[in-house]
């Protein structure tokens, strides 16, 4: 039982999943190398960065490259936490 | 009734599978994004070992010139033909380089093209960022010793700077290149100690380990 409460609810989508991948092995993403890397369109991006933002698990930190808005994605310390123990929970799963 | 347990435990074993089978998509998922973010996966192995022939066709070319130049007894003479060969060197050097550049960078767009991937993309500039930073230094270091005309210790110099290049690079593309890296380092610091053989491991470590490594890469990433 154990196990599966650890399967994490928000990380339950193709998108999201994708994103918290992205974060773990890199400082950050910008906006468009998250919609390139993961072919999705504009406002699914934002929702599941919205998503993901509201329990805590990425931050997302807006500025300005001259006159260009520029977002930066960055995993929390909890949200790497969290990941961590879905992906072990995920290989425990298939028998790994 | 015995049937109904039958249908149960068959849908039970079908939803089990189900979920298994996804979340194995999942872990597939989750690791092609972490290598496909960070790591430039498509360069392509068969530039590795093209480039090393062009380094050999080169380094034999240069053989030729320099022997030339060394059996002609007279030293009045052998001076003249120097100042004339040098350009031929100058050039077979140059073109070996663009070459193999040329070489490399069509056939990653096509490796890239087949796999869906970008060529130009966050981590192709980051790797060809941190591939550049070292070789660049190593290039001008070069230049510097061969203003003070510390001429015997510029082929080692070139072999170990690009392998550093190679050793930095590997943390953004195929890790093959590490060990690539690693063996040139280490065939430059031999060279350190057998100065005036320069072109031998210049062709050892360009030509030779090009293709050894090319090769093991082309068949690990690139043959499906």
């Amino acid at each position: 039982m154990s196990i599966i409460n650890n399967i994490n609810k928000a990380f339950d989508h193709r998108i999201r999943l994708g994103i918290m991948s992205i974060l773990m092995v890199n400082d950050y993403a910008d906006f468009n190398m998250l919609k390139e890397l993961l072919g999705a369109t504009d406002g699914n991006i934002a929702s599941h960065t919205k998503a993901l933002e509201k329990v805590e698990y990425i931050k997302i930190e807006k500025q300005f490259i001259g006159r260009k808005p520029n977002t930066k994605y960055l995993a929390t310390k909890l949200g790497k936490i969290e990941f961590k123990k879905h992906i072990d929970a995920l290989e425990k799963l298939i028998g790994k | 009734m015995h049937n109904t347990i039958i249908f149960i435990y068959f849908v039970f074993q079908s939803t089990l599978y189900m979920d298994s089978k996804k979340y194995l998509d999942d872990i597939s998922e989750i690791k092609n994004m972490m290598s496909k973010s960070s790591r430039f996966m498509s360069l392509s192995g068969l530039s590795g070992i093209l480039a090393g022939v062009y380094a050999l066709i080169g380094a034999y070319l240069a053989h030729n010139i320099i022997y030339a130049i060394n059996s002609e007894p007279n030293k009045l003479k052998q001076f003249f033909i120097t100042f004339n060969k040098l350009d031929y060197l100058l050039i077979i050097a140059l073109s070996v380089m663009c070459l193999a550049l040329i070489t490399g960078t069509i056939l990653t767009y096509f490796k890239a093209k087949k796999s869906g991937e970008k060529m130009w993309d966050v981590s192709s500039k980051r790797l060809l960022l941190n591939f550049a930073l070292p070789l660049v230094v190593g290039g001008l270091f070069c230049l510097v010793l061969i203003q003070y005309e510390y001429i015997k210790i510029v082929a080692p110099a070139t072999l170990i700077f690009y392998g550093l290049a190679c050793v930095n690079a590997s943390k953004y593309t195929l890790g093959g290149v590490r060990y690539l890296g690693i063996t040139i380092i280490g065939i430059g610091f031999i060279a350190t100690q057998f100065v005036g053989y320069g072109l031998y491991f210049w062709a050892l470590g360009f030509g030779v380990c090009h293709i050894v490594y090319g090769s093991l890469m082309y068949f690990k990433h690139d043959r499906n």
